[in-house]
């Protein structure tokens, strides 16, 4: 069942980025061209899914264990540490250059196109570079 | 200046509410969060009945777009970053994704609908770091082209 909800949710996701027209980064750069031509597309379909999303979360709140029986793993931290925000940054200027982020790329191999499957190689290799920072902060540390 | 040709309100909302459900499920169903690059980075250290369920997600996400174009023509879309960018931008999504802890699916929806602080200045910091990239890109185009 948990596999089947995930598959589930996976295509809901995909579905719901191609009919938003999340897919195509022509909107994302259009929404982020905020002093320019400014595409607010991308503030619907945030609108639309913080609506729905939000009554989840309340009731998840509530809960100890999900629907299935598993751990409920909502994040516990709060502070705002500089990780969160130059990575943010870190985001934004790539998603600003291709108008691309995981979902929508992923989303996209199955077109076959080449910039989408490029860019989610790339984008794993990026957080391939992560993972080894990663370890070799916790090697430092020890 | 909008620009209303290009806005599509219904697609939009009616889009991001699929998104909505989706993410309601996750977390309702399997208590995850709906965050993509939270699904994939967790890939690098695989855990013990943690594997599975991203698997799925993903898998659903890649054939999306099959399932799609069983009732309606794929949306055309346009891309003007040339490999080189691509390859540039792709690095810097994955490093900062993960560092920043997620990108607009795990922060922009799921947390904001938790109303999490972090998520909501997570999601301001890397809209205005688009916009200037952007704005940034725009310039130089245009300032290339004026040579």
């Amino acid at each position: 069942m948990l596999f089947l909800t995930s598959l589930i949710a996976g295509l809901l996701f995909g579905v719901g980025l191609i009919i938003s027209g999340m897919t195509n980064p022509e909107k994302i750069i259009g929404f982020l061209d905020i002093l320019g031509n400014w595409d607010p597309s991308l503030f619907f379909v945030m609108l639309g899914a913080v609506f729905i999303s939000f009554f989840a979360f309340r009731l998840a709140s509530k809960k100890p264990v999900s629907f299935l029986g598993q751990t409920m793993n909502i994040p516990t931290k709060k502070d705002i540490d500089l990780p969160l925000i130059y990575g943010s940054i870190i985001f934004g200027i790539g998603w600003g250059l291709a108008g691309y982020c995981p979902g929508p790329a992923i989303a996209s191999i199955a077109t076959i196109n080449s910039q989408p499957i490029v860019f989610v190689i790339a984008m794993l290799i990026g957080m391939l570079v992560y993972e080894v920072i990663k370890r070799i902060q916790e090697i430092l540390k020890k | 200046m909008i620009n209303w040709s290009e806005v599509t309100v219904i697609n939009s909302l009616f889009g991001g509410i699929l998104i909505g459900f989706s993410a309601s499920i996750l977390i309702l169903f399997n208590g995850k969060i709906a965050g993509i690059s939270g699904i994939v980075g967790g890939l690098f250290r695989p855990k013990k009945n943690d594997v599975a369920w991203r698997l799925m997600f993903i898998v659903g996400l890649l054939i999306s777009p099959i399932l799609f174009s069983l009732f309606r023509p794929l949306p055309n879309i346009t891309i003007d970053a040339n490999i080189t960018m691509i390859v540039i931008a792709g690095m810097l999504v994955g490093i900062g994704t993960r560092f920043g802890s997620g990108c607009t699916s795990g922060h922009g929806v799921c947390g904001v609908a938790r109303m999490s602080h972090r998520s909501i200045i997570a999601t301001v910091t890397f809209i205005l770091s688009g916009a200037l990239t952007v704005f940034i890109l725009r310039f130089i185009t245009q300032s290339l082209g004026n040579i």
